[in-house]
């Protein structure tokens, strides 16, 4: 029995812990936030894009010109740069994700970049947009496709239709740094690129086997710059003097040195939420989720006394243990994540519902309050178990196979279920024995009936019918 | 056991309900969001008060952008729908909104969702709705691996889908009703409500079949029609009071819930109150149906 109390003490210790980080750590609740120690306020909620504002853009990328096998070391290589490119523009917190195509996705390859904050899309959109596409190309092999074309005179033209140069493997992904050089005799501004070490031995490689012939620099996917290999060069070094002025070379230099990118890539869609929006959606998603824990709340203490006074106790347990989850973790949350928290209070509920209704038919059937709470956690232990384990398979595939949007959605619901399991069974099962409840009276027969009858009177029903 | 005594009323009501839901879907048909088919949403709020919609549509039309649709939103903003938009086009859509700037009026959000990606995600949503199903086809099965008598463990699994579809096809046959009349369309959200919808309904019918797994393998019973009219009889407060607390936090969710999820608990608390009546009322009577047809052989 003390080692009972006990450990409802120090249930009870921890729950408040956890209910005051969750205090703590929130600006909008906590006065004093301002003044806080450092640790409180490194845990604010992540909140989504569509709550915070900001902006969202999927890209594809192109990668029909990289081999099979390099196509996931390239498009990582395209995460990076871009990744680089964001952060350079002091965008807090930027998320940018690959998306790989295949069966279950369906779609190509994909680049997902979420910037917080970002409310003005186009200036978005033009800051990515300037992340330079460098890549070399080689001379296209004599006899290559050409096609013949048979004019009105009925003279036959040989029209090369094939592009004159075939793509390498050396691509922006490569460069380590670009500087900017003017030529000695002639005072023309040039760009330096110096690469790294895979892409110097992949440069030597393409030198040594087009001496005398050209490589071409292609930016943006024209070519800049076609100069004619005369030896190997082992260095790794390139240089590019296409016709530039001063300043074009100065402004191509800055962009190939915050990145370039190994594949071309394309907007496909665009999203920007404003600020108030996202605001006014979390505003509401808080009071339609404390409305909802009231009603529940209301309808458990009605419905089934002490034990539902008992269970809206563990209910307050698993919201402060999720939503510090939440916040350590972290979760991003979105509007369709808070509904899922939402849903997942009203779920969080289910077995304590469950047990509830089977220890009232246990304590009907004759068995004293004491044994009716033993029995009902055991036998409605099964059903628990069972349905809480197809909740937890579904949002498995759901946050597998899900958009974001699902995704988000996935996880709170996911990770409420197996809180749930803990608060609603093991935490609800603690306080009920610690209060060390055995007699049966009048009383304990009223604070454990539920509905509109007492215990002991849904005993005797059970006995006259 | 009413339930069962009647069974052939509440199947026969089920199967009306399903076909009536079916008739409104092929009637009506389900009008795909831009998530699904690809396009552009811009919502604006104008400071001053918004103009006229003619006004709006008039400004629009100059810009070569076909098919424009305007709805009018909250106290003084508008939510406007063309196909996918470019940057260009999307500046040039906002710049015209102001109408020579008679109207100041601040974007509040925008997105534009080319046709490729749209099609993916439909091939994801439908993708996920087979794979949940199957995923519970199988625990299910599973599950109840040691309950083969008088019916098989995978026939538990095979009225769980049936069922399953039941909740889901009415929700969608209410909501096509529900989107021809107004503006409501088929977005990721409408899924997410469906999958939700399945995951919860499951629940439910474990519950009910876990108890019928306790009772047979108790005994005591006359018969499996006995068995499963007093399992159903046993958990029906038990799956009331969970659809109630569950509904407890959607009505407020709808009511006061952020714009986006509104239709999302209405689907919900629609679909969950189909779920808990095929959990009572349709899968316990189709499986002693289905004890009864296997009897006849």
């Amino acid at each position: 029995m003390k080692k009972r109390i006990i450990l409802a003490l120090i249930i009870l210790v921890l729950g408040s812990g956890v209910a005051y980080f969750v205090y703590k750590t929130e600006p909008k609740l906590n006065k004093s936030f301002e003044t806080q120690k450092a640790f409180f306020k490194k845990f604010p909620f992540r909140l989504g894009l569509d709550l915070s504002g900001g902006s969202h853009l999927i890209y594809k990328a192109d990668v029909s010109a990289v081999p099979a096998g390099q196509v996931g070391n390239s498009m990582d290589a395209l995460r990076d740069v871009i990744e680089r490119r964001v952060n350079l523009f002091g965008v807090s917190e930027p998320v940018v994700q690959l998306q790989h195509g295949g069966f279950i996705s369906g779609g190509g390859e994909q680049l997902i970049v979420d910037l917080p904050g970002v409310t003005d899309i186009k200036k978005a959109v033009a800051m990515i947009g300037q992340t330079p596409l460098l890549e070399f190309k080689t001379e296209a092999p004599k006899g290559a496709p050409q096609k013949l074309v048979v004019d009105k005179n009925g003279a036959a033209n040989v029209v090369d239709v094939s592009p004159q140069f075939v793509g390498t493997e050396l691509t922006g992904r490569y460069l380590e740094k670009a500087t900017l050089e003017f030529d000695q005799n002639t005072r023309e501004p040039r760009v330096n690129l110096q690469f790294d070490d895979k892409g110097t031995k992949l440069f030597a490689q393409i030198t040594k086997d087009n001496v005398g012939k050209m490589v071409a620099i292609y930016l943006d996917g024209a070519p800049v710059s076609t100069p004619v290999v005369r030896e190997e060069i082992p260095n790794g070094q390139a240089i590019i003097s296409g016709n530039f002025t001063p300043n074009e070379a100065k402004l191509l230099v800055g962009r190939l040195n915050s990145g370039a990118l190994p594949v071309p890539i394309t907007l496909l869609s665009t999203q920007t939420i404003g600020a108030t929006l996202g605001e006014s959606a979390v505003r509401a998603g808080v009071k339609a989720a404390i409305i909802g824990f009231l009603l529940i709340a209301l309808f458990l203490v009605l419905w089934y006394r002490l034990p539902g006074l008992i269970a809206t106790i563990a209910l307050i347990f698993y919201t402060s243990v999720l939503l510090a989850i939440f916040k350590l973790m972290p979760v991003t949350l979105t509007a369709a994540g808070i509904g899922g928290f939402i849903i997942s209070l009203g779920m969080a509920v289910d077995a304590n519902v469950l047990i509830f209704e089977r220890m009232k038919e246990e304590i009907r059937k004759g068995n004293n309050i004491h044994d009716g709470i033993h029995a009902g956690f055991k036998r409605a232990w099964t059903s628990v178990r069972d349905s809480n384990t197809s909740s937890i398979v579904t949002s498995i595939i759901l946050f597998w196979l899900g958009t974001p949007l699902i995704k988000g959605f996935a996880l709170t619901f996911g990770l409420g279920v197996l809180v749930s399991m803990f608060s609603a069974i093991t935490v609800s099962r603690i306080f009920l024995f610690a209060l060390g409840i055995n007699k049966n009276n009048s009383l304990t027969s009223f604070l454990f009936g539920s509905g509109f009858s007492s215990a002991k009177k849904q005993a005797q029903d059970m006995k006259n019918n | 056991m009413f339930i069962i005594k009647y069974k052939k009323i509440f199947l026969s009501l089920s199967i009306i309900l399903m076909v009536v839901s079916l008739v409104f879907v092929f009637t009506f048909g389900l009008k795909l969001g831009i998530d699904f088919k690809g396009g552009a949403l811009l919502e604006v709020a104008y400071s001053l008060g918004r103009p006229d919609v003619s006004l709006v549509e008039n400004a629009v039309k100059k810009l070569n952008i076909n098919q424009v649709l305007i709805q009018p939103t909250g106290e003084n903003g508008y939510i406007i729908k063309t196909r996918d938009l470019s940057q260009a086009e999307h500046e040039a859509l906002s710049g015209s909104l102001s109408i020579n700037g008679k109207y100041p009026v601040t974007e509040k959000g925008f997105t534009s969702i080319g046709p490729s990606v749209g099609s993916e995600l439909a091939h994801k949503a439908i993708l996920s709705i087979i794979f949940v199903i199957t995923a519970i086809i199988l625990f299910i099965t599973y599950a109840f691996r040691k309950v083969s008598r008088p019916v098989s463990s995978w026939k538990y699994g095979i009225i769980t889908i049936i069922t399953l579809l039941h909740d889901i096809i009415i929700p969608t046959g209410i909501f096509a009703l529900l989107s021809h009349y107004t503006s409501a369309e088929v977005d990721t959200l409408f899924v997410l409500a469906l999958l939700t919808i399945l995951g919860l309904s499951v629940h439910d019918k474990i519950v009910v079949f876990d108890r019928i797994r306790e009772n047979l393998r108790d005994g005591g019973m006359k018969n499996f029609a006995q068995t499963v009219g007093v399992s159903t009889s046993q958990t029906i407060v038990r799956s009331i009071n969970i659809t109630i607390t569950i509904i407890f936090v959607l009505v407020p969710l709808y009511f006061f819930g952020p714009e986006t999820t509104k239709n999302f608990s209405l689907i919900l608390t629609i679909g969950l109150f189909f779920g808990i009546y095929s959990s009572l009322f349709f899968a316990s009577p189709l499986l002693v149906w289905i004890q009864e047809q296997q009897d006849k052989k």
